[in-house]
Protein backbone atom coordinates (compact mmCIF):
# COMPACT_ATOMS: atom_id res chain seq x y z
CA UNK A 1 0.00 0.00 0.00
CA UNK A 2 1.24 3.35 -1.19
CA UNK A 3 -0.20 6.91 0.61
CA UNK A 4 -0.37 9.89 -1.64
CA UNK A 5 2.53 10.53 -4.43
CA UNK A 6 4.87 12.79 -4.16
CA UNK A 7 4.40 14.53 -1.12
CA UNK A 8 7.21 12.80 1.21
CA UNK A 9 9.91 15.68 2.04
CA UNK A 10 12.61 12.98 1.87
CA UNK A 11 15.93 14.75 0.48
CA UNK A 12 19.00 12.55 -0.39
CA UNK A 13 22.61 14.32 -0.60
CA UNK A 14 24.71 11.15 -2.79
CA UNK A 15 27.66 13.39 -2.39
CA UNK A 16 27.45 12.96 1.10
CA UNK A 17 27.13 8.77 1.47
CA UNK A 18 29.76 6.93 2.25
CA UNK A 19 27.59 3.68 1.75
CA UNK A 20 27.32 2.03 5.21
CA UNK A 21 23.50 0.97 4.37
CA UNK A 22 22.78 2.43 7.66
CA UNK A 23 19.49 3.49 5.97
CA UNK A 24 18.60 0.24 4.21
CA UNK A 25 18.27 -1.45 7.71
CA UNK A 26 16.23 1.17 9.05
CA UNK A 27 13.60 1.72 6.97
CA UNK A 28 10.44 0.17 7.09
CA UNK A 29 9.54 1.01 3.88
CA UNK A 30 12.32 0.06 1.52
CA UNK A 31 13.20 3.34 -0.19
CA UNK A 32 16.50 2.53 -0.23
CA UNK A 33 18.92 -0.16 -1.80
CA UNK A 34 22.41 -0.31 -2.21
CA UNK A 35 24.00 0.15 -6.05
CA UNK A 36 27.61 0.70 -6.36
CA UNK A 37 28.51 1.43 -2.88
CA UNK A 38 26.30 3.75 -2.33
CA UNK A 39 22.87 4.51 -1.24
CA UNK A 40 19.46 5.18 -3.92
CA UNK A 41 15.97 5.85 -3.93
CA UNK A 42 14.30 3.27 -5.17
CA UNK A 43 10.82 4.11 -4.22
CA UNK A 44 10.16 7.76 -2.61
CA UNK A 45 6.44 7.25 -2.12
CA UNK A 46 6.62 4.22 -0.15
CA UNK A 47 8.02 6.88 2.31
CA UNK A 48 6.45 7.80 5.58
CA UNK A 49 8.30 10.28 6.87
CA UNK A 50 9.32 8.90 10.23
CA UNK A 51 12.45 9.91 10.30
CA UNK A 52 14.61 6.65 10.73
CA UNK A 53 16.95 7.17 8.30
CA UNK A 54 18.00 10.96 8.82
CA UNK A 55 18.49 10.37 12.41
CA UNK A 56 20.75 7.45 11.97
CA UNK A 57 22.90 8.49 9.22
CA UNK A 58 26.48 9.54 10.48
CA UNK A 59 26.98 11.93 7.55
CA UNK A 60 23.72 13.98 7.25
CA UNK A 61 23.50 12.51 3.93
CA UNK A 62 19.26 12.31 4.39
CA UNK A 63 16.79 15.06 5.66
CA UNK A 64 13.26 14.55 6.16
CA UNK A 65 10.36 16.59 7.48
CA UNK A 66 9.97 13.70 10.37
CA UNK A 67 6.04 13.84 11.85
CA UNK A 68 3.41 10.96 12.26
CA UNK A 69 0.83 10.90 9.75
CA UNK A 70 -2.10 11.50 11.82
CA UNK A 71 -5.31 13.18 10.86
CA UNK A 72 -6.09 13.55 14.72
CA UNK A 73 -2.83 15.28 16.02
CA UNK A 74 -2.83 17.21 13.12
CA UNK A 75 -6.32 18.92 13.76
CA UNK A 76 -5.89 18.97 17.49
CA UNK A 77 -3.10 21.25 16.40
CA UNK A 78 -4.71 23.38 14.43
CA UNK A 79 -7.77 23.76 16.71
CA UNK A 80 -4.97 24.59 20.04
CA UNK A 81 -2.66 26.28 17.17
CA UNK A 82 0.21 24.19 18.69
CA UNK A 83 2.38 20.86 17.93
CA UNK A 84 -0.18 17.92 16.49
CA UNK A 85 -0.81 15.97 19.31
CA UNK A 86 -3.21 13.41 19.12
CA UNK A 87 -2.86 13.00 23.09
CA UNK A 88 -2.06 9.12 22.39
CA UNK A 89 1.41 8.86 22.84
CA UNK A 90 1.95 9.91 26.44
CA UNK A 91 2.57 13.53 25.92
CA UNK A 92 -0.72 15.04 28.11
CA UNK A 93 -0.10 12.46 30.65
CA UNK A 94 1.61 14.38 33.61
CA UNK A 95 5.25 15.40 33.18
CA UNK A 96 7.53 14.01 35.80
CA UNK A 97 10.06 16.27 35.14
CA UNK A 98 10.28 20.02 35.27
CA UNK B 1 15.50 -14.52 47.20
CA UNK B 2 16.26 -10.94 48.16
CA UNK B 3 13.18 -8.48 49.11
CA UNK B 4 12.34 -6.78 45.98
CA UNK B 5 10.26 -3.62 45.55
CA UNK B 6 8.24 -3.07 42.71
CA UNK B 7 6.66 0.02 41.08
CA UNK B 8 4.06 1.51 38.38
CA UNK B 9 5.19 3.42 35.80
CA UNK B 10 2.81 5.77 37.22
CA UNK B 11 3.84 5.45 40.74
CA UNK B 12 7.01 6.72 40.22
CA UNK B 13 5.78 9.74 37.93
CA UNK B 14 4.70 10.78 42.07
CA UNK B 15 7.99 10.58 42.90
CA UNK B 16 9.55 13.94 43.72
CA UNK B 17 12.83 13.19 41.54
CA UNK B 18 12.47 16.01 39.30
CA UNK B 19 15.55 16.55 37.22
CA UNK B 20 17.80 13.98 39.34
CA UNK B 21 18.18 10.42 38.80
CA UNK B 22 14.88 7.85 38.00
CA UNK B 23 15.40 5.28 40.30
CA UNK B 24 15.39 1.98 38.45
CA UNK B 25 12.40 -0.81 39.04
CA UNK B 26 14.81 -2.82 41.71
CA UNK B 27 16.36 0.68 43.08
CA UNK B 28 13.38 2.22 44.06
CA UNK B 29 12.04 2.41 47.34
CA UNK B 30 8.56 4.23 45.86
CA UNK B 31 5.18 2.31 46.18
CA UNK B 32 5.33 -1.39 47.14
CA UNK B 33 3.21 -3.61 44.39
CA UNK B 34 2.29 -7.07 43.77
CA UNK B 35 5.16 -8.81 42.64
CA UNK B 36 3.99 -9.07 39.33
CA UNK B 37 3.19 -12.92 38.25
CA UNK B 38 5.99 -12.58 35.25
CA UNK B 39 9.07 -11.87 37.60
CA UNK B 40 9.94 -15.18 38.77
CA UNK B 41 12.96 -14.56 40.64
CA UNK B 42 15.88 -12.26 40.81
CA UNK B 43 20.16 -12.24 40.05
CA UNK B 44 22.96 -10.85 41.35
CA UNK B 45 24.86 -8.95 39.43
CA UNK B 46 27.64 -6.00 39.68
CA UNK B 47 25.20 -3.81 39.36
CA UNK B 48 22.45 -4.85 41.96
CA UNK B 49 19.68 -7.26 41.99
CA UNK B 50 17.65 -7.60 38.75
CA UNK B 51 14.59 -9.31 38.50
CA UNK B 52 13.92 -12.02 36.30
CA UNK B 53 11.20 -13.08 33.99
CA UNK B 54 9.03 -15.39 32.58
CA UNK B 55 9.03 -16.04 29.12
CA UNK B 56 5.39 -17.50 29.03
CA UNK B 57 2.34 -15.77 28.88
CA UNK B 58 -0.33 -16.57 31.38
CA UNK B 59 -4.05 -16.23 30.38
CA UNK B 60 -4.27 -13.37 32.23
CA UNK B 61 -2.09 -11.56 30.19
CA UNK B 62 -4.39 -12.72 27.08
CA UNK B 63 -6.81 -11.20 28.50
CA UNK B 64 -5.21 -8.11 29.48
CA UNK B 65 -3.76 -8.03 25.69
CA UNK B 66 -7.36 -7.94 24.65
CA UNK B 67 -8.84 -5.07 26.72
CA UNK B 68 -5.61 -3.28 25.46
CA UNK B 69 -7.22 -3.81 21.71
CA UNK B 70 -10.78 -2.76 22.81
CA UNK B 71 -10.76 0.04 25.59
CA UNK B 72 -9.17 3.09 27.10
CA UNK B 73 -7.57 -0.34 29.70
CA UNK B 74 -4.27 0.11 27.21
CA UNK B 75 -3.60 3.64 28.48
CA UNK B 76 -2.47 2.09 31.96
CA UNK B 77 -0.53 -1.01 30.93
CA UNK B 78 3.04 -0.34 32.03
CA UNK B 79 6.16 -1.90 33.16
CA UNK B 80 8.50 -0.58 35.25
CA UNK B 81 11.06 0.54 33.02
CA UNK B 82 14.69 -0.94 34.12
CA UNK B 83 16.85 -4.16 33.31
CA UNK B 84 15.49 -7.18 33.40
CA UNK B 85 17.21 -10.90 32.86
CA UNK B 86 15.29 -13.60 31.13
CA UNK B 87 17.00 -17.28 31.59
CA UNK B 88 20.47 -17.17 33.20
CA UNK B 89 22.15 -14.36 31.21
CA UNK B 90 25.79 -13.58 31.93
CA UNK B 91 28.66 -10.82 31.14
CA UNK B 92 28.76 -11.91 27.14
CA UNK B 93 24.74 -12.17 26.97
CA UNK B 94 22.83 -9.72 24.59
CA UNK B 95 21.28 -6.83 25.84
CA UNK B 96 17.34 -6.38 24.03
CA UNK B 97 16.14 -2.63 24.57
CA UNK B 98 11.61 -2.98 24.92
CA UNK B 99 9.42 -0.15 25.38
CA UNK B 100 7.37 0.01 28.63
CA UNK B 101 3.73 -0.85 27.43
CA UNK B 102 3.25 -4.20 28.88
CA UNK B 103 1.72 -5.61 25.05
CA UNK B 104 5.50 -4.65 23.72
CA UNK B 105 7.35 -5.86 26.75
CA UNK B 106 5.43 -9.26 26.44
CA UNK B 107 5.32 -9.36 23.03
CA UNK B 108 9.73 -9.54 23.77
CA UNK B 109 9.83 -11.99 26.71
CA UNK B 110 7.37 -14.51 24.49
CA UNK B 111 10.00 -13.99 21.57
CA UNK B 112 13.17 -15.42 24.31
CA UNK B 113 11.94 -18.36 25.40
CA UNK B 114 14.67 -20.96 25.42
CA UNK B 115 17.39 -17.95 25.52
CA UNK B 116 18.62 -15.90 27.89
CA UNK B 117 19.07 -12.36 27.60
CA UNK B 118 19.00 -9.00 29.33
CA UNK B 119 15.70 -6.59 28.44
CA UNK B 120 16.85 -2.95 28.95
CA UNK B 121 12.99 -1.51 29.09
CA UNK B 122 12.86 1.96 28.80
CA UNK B 123 10.14 4.48 30.13
CA UNK B 124 8.55 5.77 27.35
CA UNK B 125 5.08 6.38 29.45
CA UNK B 126 3.44 3.40 28.49
CA UNK B 127 3.38 3.56 24.46
CA UNK B 128 4.97 0.68 22.12
CA UNK B 129 8.17 1.40 20.91
CA UNK B 130 6.90 2.40 17.37
CA UNK B 131 4.41 5.35 18.15
CA UNK B 132 6.78 6.44 21.47
CA UNK B 133 9.89 6.58 18.37
CA UNK B 134 7.48 8.62 16.48
CA UNK B 135 7.02 11.27 19.68
CA UNK B 136 10.95 10.33 20.75
CA UNK B 137 9.79 9.45 24.27
CA UNK B 138 11.87 6.25 22.73
CA UNK B 139 14.78 8.39 21.76
CA UNK B 140 18.22 8.33 22.32
CA UNK B 141 17.94 10.45 25.37
CA UNK B 142 15.80 8.06 27.27
CA UNK B 143 18.24 5.47 26.25
CA UNK B 144 21.70 6.68 27.58
CA UNK B 145 19.90 7.47 30.75
CA UNK B 146 18.35 4.19 31.05
CA UNK B 147 21.68 2.53 30.24
CA UNK B 148 23.46 4.63 33.02
CA UNK B 149 20.88 4.28 35.67
CA UNK B 150 21.45 0.32 34.55
CA UNK B 151 24.68 0.57 35.47
CA UNK B 152 24.86 -1.79 32.10
CA UNK B 153 28.31 -1.21 31.55
CA UNK B 154 29.01 -3.08 34.88
CA UNK B 155 26.49 -6.30 33.77
CA UNK B 156 27.87 -6.75 30.38
CA UNK B 157 31.27 -6.79 29.05
CA UNK B 158 30.58 -6.13 25.60
CA UNK B 159 29.24 -3.06 24.03
CA UNK B 160 26.28 -3.39 22.15
CA UNK B 161 22.78 -3.00 22.65
CA UNK B 162 19.95 -4.59 20.18
CA UNK B 163 16.92 -2.24 19.51
CA UNK B 164 14.07 -2.80 17.83
CA UNK B 165 14.21 -1.76 13.84
CA UNK B 166 11.23 0.32 14.64
CA UNK B 167 12.67 2.08 17.59
CA UNK B 168 14.95 3.55 15.02
CA UNK B 169 12.77 7.08 14.36
CA UNK B 170 13.50 8.82 17.75
CA UNK B 171 17.19 6.91 18.08
CA UNK B 172 20.43 8.58 16.73
CA UNK B 173 22.49 5.28 16.99
CA UNK B 174 25.64 7.47 16.14
CA UNK B 175 24.56 9.93 18.94
CA UNK B 176 23.93 6.56 21.55
CA UNK B 177 27.67 5.43 20.61
CA UNK B 178 28.91 9.00 21.07
CA UNK B 179 27.13 9.53 25.11
CA UNK B 180 27.08 5.95 26.31
CA UNK B 181 29.72 4.02 24.26
CA UNK B 182 27.21 1.39 23.34
CA UNK B 183 26.81 0.44 20.27
CA UNK B 184 23.16 0.14 18.68
CA UNK B 185 22.35 -2.67 16.71
CA UNK B 186 18.44 -2.28 15.07
CA UNK B 187 16.72 -6.14 15.09
CA UNK B 188 13.81 -7.18 13.30
CA UNK B 189 10.53 -5.18 12.99
CA UNK B 190 9.08 -8.05 15.07
CA UNK B 191 9.81 -9.33 18.32
CA UNK B 192 8.65 -12.90 17.26
CA UNK B 193 11.66 -12.63 14.81
CA UNK B 194 14.03 -12.16 16.73
CA UNK B 195 15.43 -16.10 17.63
CA UNK B 196 15.67 -16.64 13.97
CA UNK B 197 17.74 -12.94 13.93
CA UNK B 198 20.01 -14.33 16.54
CA UNK B 199 19.96 -17.85 14.88
CA UNK B 200 21.04 -16.25 11.38
CA UNK B 201 24.17 -14.32 12.96
CA UNK B 202 22.47 -11.40 14.03
CA UNK B 203 21.38 -10.46 10.57
CA UNK B 204 17.36 -9.44 9.49
CA UNK B 205 16.21 -10.72 6.16
CA UNK B 206 14.61 -8.16 4.21
CA UNK B 207 11.48 -9.92 5.15
CA UNK B 208 11.84 -8.92 9.07
CA UNK B 209 12.95 -5.12 8.00
CA UNK B 210 9.89 -4.32 6.57
CA UNK B 211 6.63 -3.14 8.29
CA UNK B 212 3.55 -4.95 7.02
CA UNK B 213 -0.28 -3.86 7.54
CA UNK B 214 -2.54 -7.42 6.90
CA UNK B 215 -5.82 -7.87 6.94
CA UNK B 216 -5.45 -8.88 10.56
CA UNK B 217 -3.32 -6.10 11.67
CA UNK B 218 -6.08 -3.68 9.76
CA UNK B 219 -8.77 -5.48 11.76
CA UNK B 220 -7.18 -5.23 15.33
CA UNK B 221 -7.24 -1.67 15.09
CA UNK B 222 -10.71 -1.16 14.43
CA UNK B 223 -12.13 -0.83 17.83
CA UNK B 224 -10.02 1.99 18.77
CA UNK B 225 -11.42 3.58 15.55
CA UNK B 226 -15.29 2.64 16.19
CA UNK B 227 -15.25 3.30 19.91
CA UNK B 228 -14.08 7.02 19.75
CA UNK B 229 -16.16 7.84 16.97
CA UNK B 230 -18.99 6.42 18.68
CA UNK B 231 -18.35 8.35 22.00
CA UNK B 232 -17.25 11.56 20.86
CA UNK B 233 -19.66 12.32 18.29
CA UNK B 234 -22.75 9.96 17.88
CA UNK B 235 -24.32 11.07 21.03
CA UNK B 236 -24.79 14.55 20.00
CA UNK B 237 -25.03 13.80 16.42
CA UNK B 238 -28.33 11.78 18.26
CA UNK B 239 -29.75 14.35 19.99
CA UNK B 240 -29.70 16.98 17.19
CA UNK B 241 -31.56 14.15 14.75
CA UNK B 242 -34.27 13.43 17.17
CA UNK B 243 -34.85 16.93 18.62
CA UNK B 244 -35.02 18.07 14.81
CA UNK B 245 -37.77 15.34 14.03
CA UNK B 246 -39.15 15.39 17.01
CA UNK B 247 -39.76 19.14 17.24
CA UNK B 248 -43.14 20.55 16.56
CA UNK B 249 -44.95 24.10 16.47
CA UNK B 250 -46.92 22.31 19.20
CA UNK B 251 -43.99 20.72 21.81
CA UNK B 252 -42.00 17.78 21.46
CA UNK B 253 -43.46 14.62 20.24
CA UNK B 254 -41.45 11.69 20.68
CA UNK B 255 -43.40 9.55 18.94
CA UNK B 256 -42.21 11.52 15.74
CA UNK B 257 -38.80 11.65 17.68
CA UNK B 258 -38.21 8.53 16.55
CA UNK B 259 -40.12 7.18 13.73
CA UNK B 260 -38.50 9.96 11.83
CA UNK B 261 -35.51 10.13 13.74
CA UNK B 262 -34.60 6.25 13.73
CA UNK B 263 -33.60 5.85 10.20
CA UNK B 264 -31.05 8.87 10.46
CA UNK B 265 -29.81 7.18 13.68
CA UNK B 266 -29.32 4.19 11.70
CA UNK B 267 -27.64 5.98 8.83
CA UNK B 268 -25.35 7.82 11.53
CA UNK B 269 -24.18 4.22 12.71
CA UNK B 270 -23.78 3.46 9.22
CA UNK B 271 -21.79 5.99 8.40
CA UNK B 272 -19.35 5.66 11.26
CA UNK B 273 -18.63 1.84 10.48
CA UNK B 274 -18.61 2.92 7.20
CA UNK B 275 -15.30 5.43 8.32
CA UNK B 276 -14.42 3.23 10.66
CA UNK B 277 -14.76 -0.22 10.14
CA UNK B 278 -15.15 -1.11 6.36
CA UNK B 279 -12.92 1.39 4.92
CA UNK B 280 -9.74 0.15 7.32
CA UNK B 281 -10.46 -3.20 6.79
CA UNK B 282 -11.22 -3.37 2.68
CA UNK B 283 -8.15 -0.40 2.65
CA UNK B 284 -6.09 -1.79 -0.11
CA UNK B 285 -9.17 -2.51 -2.34
CA UNK B 286 -10.94 0.79 -2.52
CA UNK B 287 -9.88 2.65 -5.34
CA UNK B 288 -7.37 5.84 -5.18
CA UNK B 289 -4.56 6.83 -2.23
CA UNK B 290 -6.80 9.75 -0.56
CA UNK B 291 -8.44 8.25 2.66
CA UNK B 292 -10.96 11.53 2.18
CA UNK B 293 -11.27 10.05 -0.82
CA UNK B 294 -11.66 5.83 -0.06
CA UNK B 295 -14.16 6.92 3.00
CA UNK B 296 -16.36 9.26 0.98
CA UNK B 297 -16.72 6.22 -1.63
CA UNK B 298 -17.31 3.37 1.09
CA UNK B 299 -20.07 5.94 2.56
CA UNK B 300 -21.80 6.56 -1.09
CA UNK B 301 -22.11 2.73 -0.76
CA UNK B 302 -23.10 2.21 2.22
CA UNK B 303 -25.55 4.80 2.27
CA UNK B 304 -27.48 4.01 -0.84
CA UNK B 305 -27.12 0.30 0.65
CA UNK B 306 -28.71 1.65 3.57
CA UNK B 307 -31.53 3.82 1.72
CA UNK B 308 -32.81 0.07 -0.13
CA UNK B 309 -33.07 -1.59 3.11
CA UNK B 310 -34.26 0.66 5.94
CA UNK B 311 -37.65 2.06 5.98
CA UNK B 312 -37.80 5.52 5.86
CA UNK B 313 -40.89 5.95 7.40
CA UNK B 314 -42.40 7.69 4.17
CA UNK B 315 -40.50 10.88 4.80
CA UNK B 316 -38.12 10.18 2.11
CA UNK B 317 -38.37 13.54 0.16
CA UNK B 318 -36.31 15.37 -2.22
CA UNK B 319 -34.64 17.57 0.51
CA UNK B 320 -34.03 14.68 3.08
CA UNK B 321 -32.34 12.60 0.40
CA UNK B 322 -30.32 15.29 -0.52
CA UNK B 323 -29.20 15.57 3.48
CA UNK B 324 -28.19 11.75 3.33
CA UNK B 325 -26.16 11.40 0.48
CA UNK B 326 -24.44 14.72 1.37
CA UNK B 327 -24.00 14.36 5.05
CA UNK B 328 -23.27 10.68 5.16
CA UNK B 329 -21.00 9.68 3.00
CA UNK B 330 -18.87 13.26 4.43
CA UNK B 331 -19.04 12.20 7.71
CA UNK B 332 -17.53 8.68 6.80
CA UNK B 333 -14.86 10.22 4.86
CA UNK B 334 -13.71 12.32 8.31
CA UNK B 335 -13.67 9.14 9.98
CA UNK B 336 -11.42 7.22 7.72
CA UNK B 337 -9.04 9.71 7.88
CA UNK B 338 -8.35 9.47 11.41
CA UNK B 339 -7.57 5.93 10.44
CA UNK B 340 -3.97 7.53 8.81
CA UNK B 341 -2.86 7.57 12.71
CA UNK B 342 -2.95 3.93 12.71
CA UNK B 343 -1.51 3.29 9.46
CA UNK B 344 1.76 2.01 8.95
CA UNK B 345 2.25 3.92 5.89
CA UNK B 346 0.80 7.42 5.99
CA UNK B 347 3.13 10.21 6.31
CA UNK B 348 2.70 13.89 7.75
CA UNK B 349 3.22 15.72 4.06
CA UNK B 350 0.15 13.43 2.34
CA UNK B 351 -2.36 14.15 5.41
CA UNK B 352 -1.25 18.02 5.40
CA UNK B 353 -2.18 17.85 2.39
CA UNK B 354 -5.20 15.84 2.53
CA UNK B 355 -6.66 18.46 5.18
CA UNK B 356 -5.42 21.29 3.86
CA UNK B 357 -8.18 20.24 1.09
CA UNK B 358 -10.88 18.63 2.78
CA UNK B 359 -11.31 20.56 6.33
CA UNK B 360 -13.11 23.32 4.20
CA UNK B 361 -15.33 20.52 2.55
CA UNK B 362 -16.45 18.78 5.45
CA UNK B 363 -17.26 22.34 6.99
CA UNK B 364 -19.24 23.59 4.24
CA UNK B 365 -20.55 20.30 3.78
CA UNK B 366 -21.96 20.40 7.58
CA UNK B 367 -23.16 23.95 7.16
CA UNK B 368 -25.13 22.85 4.09
CA UNK B 369 -26.28 20.10 5.76
CA UNK B 370 -27.94 21.40 8.47
CA UNK B 371 -29.64 23.97 6.32
CA UNK B 372 -31.14 21.21 3.99
CA UNK B 373 -32.21 19.88 7.62
CA UNK B 374 -33.60 23.21 8.53
CA UNK B 375 -35.36 23.65 5.15
CA UNK B 376 -37.21 19.99 5.43
CA UNK B 377 -38.57 21.36 9.03
CA UNK B 378 -39.99 24.32 7.56
CA UNK B 379 -41.32 22.72 4.73
CA UNK B 380 -43.16 20.18 7.35
CA UNK B 381 -44.34 22.67 9.19
CA UNK B 382 -45.98 24.59 5.87
CA UNK B 383 -43.68 27.71 6.37
CA UNK B 384 -42.02 27.29 2.79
Amino acid sequence: MKYLSNTASLEFFPDRCVGCGMCVEVCPHGVFTMEDRKAVIVDRDRCMECGACAGNCAFGALKVDKGVGCAAALINGMISGGEPSCGCSGENKKSDCC
Amino acid sequence: MAELKFIKAGAQEREPACCGPVQSAQQSHAREEEWPAWATGTLMTDAGVIPVISTDLTASDHWEHLKCRTSSFRNDYSVAPGLYAVGTPDRNTDVFVSANYKLSFDALRKALKGLSAWVLVLDTKGINVWCAAGKGTFGTEELVRRISFAKLDRVVDHRKIIVPQLGAPGISAPGVKKVSGFKVCYGPVRAEDVGAYIAAGYEATLEMRRVKFSFVDRLVLTPMEINPAMKKYYPAYALIMLAIFGLQPTGIFFGDAFSGGLPFLLLGLTAILAGALVTPVLLPFIPFRSFAVKGWITGVLAVFLCMNFIPMAGRVNSVLLFFTYLFFPLASSYVALQFTGSTTFTGISGVRKELKITIPLYISGSVVSLILLLVYKLGEWRFI
